[in-house]
């Protein structure tokens, strides 16, 4: 379509608003109500354009852009003196009540309404009258409330009620009373809320944690970086000063997390900055066990040049250390830090991922899906932005029905829900107990994982006969499994998600089977499993054997040398399995950055960098390979990536070739040489010395402050600029300052837009995929031919025995996550530990809610925990609470005895 | 004289359904049960040029066009009373439902009949706690009857009806705000399109008619659409029900032709001035229309006539405004209504209007200065239609806009003398 | 900030807190039930539920909000967005009595404010305040739709028109 933007013609897409034309044109259009992930709905009347019937006419009419579609050839005017005056008043009007507190305001220089104020060239106030107040409200350790700064745009209510589905958050009362808050003050209760500080033009509602050593955007250095704190990956902005990780913020991915993030995102990365992290290396067993490097690699030596090495990976350590790690101790000694039931979920998955047979489905497949099934995993806790996404799916078929209907674009969101009132798309949630997003199912169900699988295969039987054998099935899953099947069956982009979280296979092969049997040329279905650690599918991937065959190894071959990376093996496998190995070893390496059980173990430790210190590649749970950048410069320290420090021992083996310390990407394309499963990966980033026009792309932005005095109290003379020879990115504020790769996208700003708003100068269109496309590889190729894979694996009914539980874990949204655990302010909203079983199992133990229970796992006595009762959860299934911090490994999926103790 | 709708209302009695039936009440009903289609009672409507009477003065007969009507049409649809009736100086609604509520009823199945709607309900404002109990009762009385409910009057056709009572909030009177209310949510107003006759009440097909337009449709139906144009003086069909208050004789409400003369109203229905009383202005139709003045007092009161004059037919209920009235203290009163009323949805409304109101109440106190008037003409102008969300603030702005142009001396004296001229 | 750390201790208290709701009555329930019954979704009868609670008690406290919420399967903050938007929904106590005198324009021009001061200085309080022993709460009220009988008033449901000043007293003996 072509249209007419003051005497200009520009080509625009059909469908959407006149707002959202402007802005992918590059034009400068004030706004604050709308949002693109959220739509339009009239109120702030900032957007205000005139539309004219043809060329002659000269009169034209004033309408909100966000309001009226594009129409072909249509004129309109941005500059026009009467739509500009009433831009400039409705600021005037915004600012009649908003206080001058900008110097103290933590939106401040990052202020969607700072910028609006100045685009539209509001400066002089006329309003002569006292401004009103408000009360604030205590909302929890997350978000600070200040509605004296409210401009009433209804952004926070919309997003926290109707995108996130919140129930605690709210508008009240009338006219110029209006009030933005919480009924009573209290914790907020979404673990999306931390999305309120960005959604949110000005400063009522701020990241609470980042008031703890507040720094303004302009003095934040800022790299992009991947989330690790769940398999899903969204991509955040991480930032830092002083040393410290000072806040994360979303960093826009159209396939992936788009606009948002999860709270155990946005607020797990205080770890970073943990009393506990570790930063020196340590030789343990002599008087001064701090060592300097050399001593360290001195000391390395002896038996690394020697000895027979074992490598054990790690699901949250990037690519690169894991395949140092395996570089260091040779294929055959590399195994995956995770026990053989999570090996084996994890490598059935990748099977079926990269059998290419379905599609692998993105955040966003998932949030255009027209129907969706979940089988077996808690997505709620375990990856709660790929639930948000299924909430999306849910509403969005909805509003796309309603759009038909009435003929309204589905961006004209309050009419769309107006029409559209209380229906849902399709959503099953086959799940062993309930969660929030029931609220939303049209179908809930909730039994143990083997019922699950005999569910979901009787569906894929009803969507492929014949290739499934499935007789002893009773009447009434016959049936719950053909309801959902023949909706399945009109859908026309479902997806089926599960996870690994009830270390069941059958529950996984019968999400696969569904997913395959309704994949056709007509039908394109994806598929999402969810997985434990950020990098849980790369080290699958990486096909190594489990850690209990590492065990078998060291137990079996005795005097092995074993070198641990990041991970925290007494959260991972039980106690038991962690001691023998840990007995069986002569020599001890652990290579992680936050103290923990297992690094107590260690005869040498060395610090590892985190996300913040260190640059690596996660792949997600989709297969997606991204790239995260290091933020804190860790010049003098000994804190570098467990990649470097495995190269460097590599170089102490006697065989080898003086090995230079290698870039990232170059491990990467050792790795795709290695194992063509990668292949691809290289993609995620450019080398580390490309440039733009000779630039590189600056850390800093083009106001950061203070650099010649911030280290004064050091040093007088100013340092030179920690240098970063690992990528594009460079610690300082000069360099190419234009829009940068997706990838290497450190901060959204813009000549005039200085707010998180600005995104939009990064988009093709607002909401669409960042200039030069999203970034990530996706490594798992869809196949169009079908090869076949398809299980028939139906099992037997659960079997309830009185004195053996089925265990399982359970996940908490905010409280789970070993490294985000660390961070106080989740801390203080992570439940404490408990056990959790049906009012049946409650009444076969002969106890009641609160008593102290015990768990004993072959032999091996847990953790006395109180009891809870679950009245979704079904009889013979006991889950415990699993991800905490403190938590220790266990036999996930086995039986276990539960016995009170009094 | 014809007065169809009040012909039967003696002040302060209630028409019952016996009393409504002895005087013919419902034969409309029967009639089109039996000869007309939906669709031929819209016809029949839409040729009588029956206008609506909640202030906005829409054809009823092309509103109600816009209702899908095909066999795919979605069910329940919807129809519903706007009785709300809250906008200050009007109480003319008021008159019917106390008066001859099944007149309103029948024209409520009569209007519900040519959508086919399956359920209608009476919104009604809570202070109208007489009219509250008498629509109680009718529409049991009309349940029993076999007027609505299942299979009504043997025709095979379902019609529920309820009655909700509203607590408060003049807002809840703009109809999409009204279904709003109903829905049991904050009455704020909802964009348009999409219109409720294809998206209203939870998402279903809805026509919103006030008291008074519904009240006329069984006299359409009786009497034929020549006749209902024939009863008026002017080009808009029918008889109208004008008010007056303010210092005035015989303040009340009473119908007459259409296009009846604001003179005639005021001075021969009304009386004239009180003793010792002028007029100065008016608002011809409500708190929402412009003011007009004694120069306007022979304009016809029609829709097109009061349009032409400047102003708005609106409610049609007249408020006047006498010499010994502040006009700025008048003004003043009007805005705080309308920022209070205000549901806050929109930024101009919701942060304009207090700051008129701040303002005028200056002004009143001496407080004002020259730049006050530029404020206050910039909010006439940046308050109107279009701008905001919807017709509440540019209502807002139409006294206030009129004042300034026909009584801005007294608004410079205001400035000049620091302080009332009306006062002490 | 004291304060705001004490209230992340009670964190965990507060769903203790919120279990014991102030429960609604038969009378209430089966109002409210019969409301349910006649509109499409549970949450649509909101507005009817608070009225039937403000009848039985007056006024909607922080405990009534919470009972109805939870009888409609609601959250206290969506019932609270709707009961603070009408002004008729009293979010605080009122005395026995509710004197809701018309502000709006015909009244004005008819002297309601004479009749304001009178109030004022009979019950010694002012717009949105209750007398001491509890008996009138006096609220500014818009249009009580009597225009043609101006000043209006009303009293709980009471309508009282051409209201005069001499009259109060005897009006206001009546509701004591
Ligand atoms: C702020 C505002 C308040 C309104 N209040 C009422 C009202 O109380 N009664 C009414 O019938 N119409 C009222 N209206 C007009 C309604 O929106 C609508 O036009 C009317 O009910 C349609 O009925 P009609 O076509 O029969 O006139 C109001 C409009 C606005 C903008
Ligand atoms: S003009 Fe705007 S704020 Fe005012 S009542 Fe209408 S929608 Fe609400
Ligand atoms: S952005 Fe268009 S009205 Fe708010």
């Amino acid at each position: 379509m072509t249209i007419h933007i003051d005497n200009k013609t520009y080509t625009v897409k059909a469908g959407k608003n006149l707002l959202e034309a402007c802005l992918a044109q590059g034009l400068d259009l004030p706004y604050f109500c709308w949002h693109p992930a959220m739509g339009s709905v009239g109120a702030c009347r900032q957007c205000a354009v005139k539309v004219y019937k043809d060329e002659t006419d000269t009169k034209g009419r004033l309408v909100m852009s966000c309001m009226e579609k594009v129409t072909d050839g249509l004129y309109l005017s941005i500059d026009d003196k009467i739509a500009k005056a009433f831009r400039e008043q409705v600021i005037e009007w915004l600012m009649t009540n908003h206080p001058h507190d900008c110097p103290v305001c933590d939106e401040g220089g990052a202020c969607h309404l700072q910028d609006m104020t100045v685009m539209t060239g509001h400066d002089y106030r006329r309003y002569k009258y006292k401004k009103r107040t408000y009360t604030n409200q205590y909302l929890g350790p997350l978000i600070n409330h200040e509605m004296n700064r409210c401009i009433q745009c209804y952004r926070c209510v919309r997003y926290y009620r109707d995108y996130a589905g919140g129930g605690d958050l709210n508008v009240f009362a009338a006219h110029n009373h209006i009030y933005f808050g919480r009924e009573k003050d209290g914790v907020l209760q979404s673990p999306f809320s931390g999305n309120l500080s960005e959604v949110c033009p000005t400063g009522v509602f701020t990241d609470k944690t980042l008031k703890e050593h507040y720094t303004r955007k302009w003095d934040l250095t800022m790299a992009p970086s991947v989330c690790h704190h769940c398999s899903v990956g969204c991509n955040t902005i991480a930032a830092e000063r002083y040393g410290e990780l000072r806040c994360v913020l979303n960093r826009y991915n159209g396939d992936v997390n788009g606009y948002f993030l999860c709270d155990r995102g946005r607020f797990g990365y205080e770890f970073v900055n943990s009393e506990n992290r570790i930063k020196q290396a340590l030789i343990r067993n002599r008087t001064n066990e701090a060592a300097k490097e050399d001593e360290v690699m001195a000391h390395l030596q002896q038996f690394i040049s020697t000895g027979k090495l074992i490598g054990v990976g790690s699901p949250r350590a990037s690519m690169e250390s894991n395949f140092a790690l395996m570089q260091l101790v040779g294929k055959e000694n590399f195994y995956q830090g995770v026990s053989e039931d999570e090996a084996y979920v994890n490598r059935l998955v990748v099977e079926m991922l990269s059998s290419g047979c379905v599609h692998s489905a993105s955040l966003k497949d998932i949030e255009q899906a027209d129907a969706v099934v979940v089988i077996g995993e808690d997505i709620w806790n375990t990856a709660p932005m790929l639930a948000l996404a299924v909430r999306q799916a849910v509403v969005k078929t909805a509003a796309a029905e309603a759009s038909k209907s009435v003929q309204a674009p589905v961006w004209l969101d309050s009419a769309i829900k107006e029409f559209a009132q209380d229906e849902k798309g399709f959503l099953a949630t086959l799940t062993i107990t309930t969660s929030p997003l029931d609220d939303l199912a049209t179908h809930s169900w909730h039994a143990a994982p083997d019922e699950l699988a005999r569910l979901a295969f009787a569906i894929a039987a009803y969507l492929q006969p014949g290739k499934i054998d499935n007789t002893d099935i009773n009447e009434e899953l016959l049936s719950r499994a053909k309801t959902i099947a023949d909706v399945l069956k009109k859908a026309k982009n479902p997806v089926v998600v599960t996870g690994t979280s009830c270390y069941n296979d059958n529950v996984i092969k019968s999400a696969f089977d569904i997913a395959v049997a309704l994949n056709t040329s007509e039908r394109k279905t994806a598929f999402s499993c969810v997985m434990r650690d950020c990098n849980s599918m790369g080290l699958a991937m990486m096909e190594a054997p489990s850690f209990n065959v590492a065990n078998e190894a060291v137990k079996k071959n005795g005097h092995a040398a074993a070198v641990i990376l990041e991970n925290d093996l007494y959260r991972n496998v039980t106690f038991g399995v962690a001691n023998d190995f840990f007995n069986a070893c002569d020599h001890i390496v652990v290579l992680d950055s936050l103290h923990n059980t297992t690094t107590q173990k260690a005869h040498v430790l060395l610090p590892a960098a985190t996300f913040a210190d260190g640059d690596g590649t996660l792949v997600n749970n989709e297969g997606r390979a991204q790239r995260f950048f290091q933020v804190i410069p860790n010049a003098g320290s000994q804190v570098q990536e467990s990649w470097r420090w495995l190269r460097k021992m590599q170089s102490l083996k006697s065989h080898a070739v003086n090995n230079h310390a290698a870039f990232p990407d170059e491990l990467l394309h050792e790795l795709e040489t290695a194992l063509p499963q990668f292949k691809g990966v290289t993609e995620v980033s450019p080398q580390h010395d490309f440039t733009i026009h000779g630039e590189r792309i600056p850390r800093e932005p083009h106001r950061y402050s203070g650099r010649t005095a911030m280290l004064a109290n050091k040093n007088v003379s100013e340092p030179k600029p920690f240098s970063d020879e690992d990528s594009p990115l460079s610690f300082t504020m000069e360099g190419y300052r234009g829009v940068p790769p997706p990838m290497m996208t450190p901060f959204f700003w813009s000549p005039g837009w200085n707010s998180v708003q600005s995104v939009n100068k990064y988009q093709d269109e607002p909401g669409g995929a960042l200039r030069g496309d999203d970034s990530g590889v996706q490594l798992f190729k869809d196949k169009q031919a079908d090869n076949g894979l398809f299980f028939n694996d139906v099992p037997g009914s659960f079997v309830i025995a009185k004195d053996r539980w089925l265990l399982l874990p359970k996940y908490d949204t905010l409280g789970s996550g070993e490294l985000s655990s660390y961070s106080l302010a989740l801390q203080a909203l992570s439940p404490d530990p408990f056990i959790c079983v049906s009012p049946g199992g409650l009444h076969v133990l002969g106890v009641q809610e609160g008593d102290p229970l015990q768990i004993t796992d072959a032999g091996i006595v847990y953790d006395v925990l109180p009891v809870k009762v679950d009245k979704d959860l079904c009889d013979g299934v006991v889950l415990i609470s699993a991800g905490l911090r403190g938590s220790i490994g266990m036999n996930w999926g086995s039986r276990v005895k539960l016995e009170i103790r009094n | 004289m014809e007065q169809p709708l009040t012909k039967n209302i003696i002040t302060g009695n209630t028409l019952s359904l016996k009393d409504y039936e002895q005087a013919g009440g419902y034969a409309a009903l029967r009639k089109v049960l039996k000869d007309n289609s939906p669709q031929q009672v819209q016809q029949i409507v839409k040729d009588s040029g029956l206008k609506g009477r909640g202030g906005a003065g829409f054809s009823t007969g092309i509103k109600w066009s816009f209702v899908p009507m095909d066999e795919n049409a979605r069910h329940p649809k919807y129809l519903i009373c706007n009785a709300d009736e809250m906008e200050p100086g009007t109480f003319k609604d008021r008159l019917l439902l106390e008066g001859n509520p099944h007149q309103l009823l029948e024209g409520m199945i009569l209007a519900a009949y040519a959508i086919k709607a399956d359920i209608s309900y009476v919104f009604l404002r809570w202070a109208y706690r007489k009219a509250a109990e008498i629509m109680e009762k009718s529409i049991s009385d009309a349940y029993a009857a076999g007027y609505v409910g299942k299979n009504v009057l043997g025709s095979g056709w379902n019609l529920e009806m309820y009655l909700h009572t509203g607590v408060g909030r003049y807002i809840c009177g703009e109809e999409t705000a009204l279904l709003n209310a109903l829905e049991g949510k904050r009455a704020t107003p909802r964009a348009k399109p999409p219109f409720p006759q294809v998206s209203g009440l939870y998402g279903k097909p809805t026509i919103v008619n006030n008291v008074e337009t519904l009240s006329c449709l069984p006299h359409i139906i009786n009497n034929g659409a020549d006749w209902f144009r024939s009863l008026s003086v002017s080009e808009d069909s029918g008889t109208k029900l004008y008010g007056v208050s303010g210092k005035v004789k015989r303040p009340g409400v009473w119908e007459l032709p259409l296009g009846t003369t604001m003179r005639e109203i005021i001075e021969e229905y009304a009386g004239g001035m009180t003793n010792g009383y002028s007029l100065k202005g008016v608002l011809p139709g409500g708190a929402s229309t412009d003011f007009l003045t004694e120069q306007h007092l022979d304009i016809k009161m029609d829709y097109t006539s009061v349009a032409a004059a400047g102003s708005r037919l609106g409610t049609g209920t007249i408020v006047v405004m006498d010499d010994k009235t502040c006009p700025v203290g008048f003004v003043h009163n009007l805005q705080h209504f309308f920022a209070q009323e205000s549901c806050g949805w929109c930024t101009p409304c919701r942060e304009g209007l207090p700051w008129v109101e701040r303002i005028l109440s200056g002004l009143e106190k001496g407080n004002g200065s020259p730049e006050d008037m530029e404020l206050l003409q910039m909010h006439t102008q940046y308050l109107g239609p279009g701008n905001t969300y919807c017709a509440l603030a540019p209502g807002a702005m139409e006294p206030l806009q009129s004042a300034l142009k026909y009584f801005r001396e007294d608004f410079v004296r205001h400035i000049e003398e620091y302080k009332c001229p009306y006062e002490g | 900030m004291h304060e705001s750390n004490l209230i992340l201790e009670q964190k965990h208290n507060d769903h203790a807190h919120m279990e014991k709701k102030e429960l609604l009555t038969e009378i209430e329930m089966r109002a409210i039930d019969h409301e349910i019954s006649m509109v499409p979704y549970k949450k649509a009868a909101v507005i009817e539920a608070l009225k039937i609670v403000q009848k039985q008690r007056r006024w909607i406290s922080d405990e009534s909000i919470d009972a109805i919420a939870n009888y409609l399967e609601m959250s206290a903050a969506e019932v609270d967005s709707v009961a603070t938007f009408y002004n008729l929904i009293f979010r605080k106590p009122v005395g026995k009595h509710v004197i809701l005198l018309c502000d709006s324009i015909s009244c004005y021009v008819m002297g309601y404010g004479k009749i304001y001061e009178a109030l004022q200085k009979q019950l010694n309080i002012q717009f949105g305040q209750t007398t001491k022993d509890n008996l009138f709460t006096l609220l500014p009220n818009v249009c009580l739709g009597c225009c043609d009988h101006a000043p209006a008033m009303m009293i709980d449901e009471d309508l009282y028109e051409d209201v005069k000043e001499e009259q109060l007293d005897r009006i206001l003996e009546l509701y004591k």
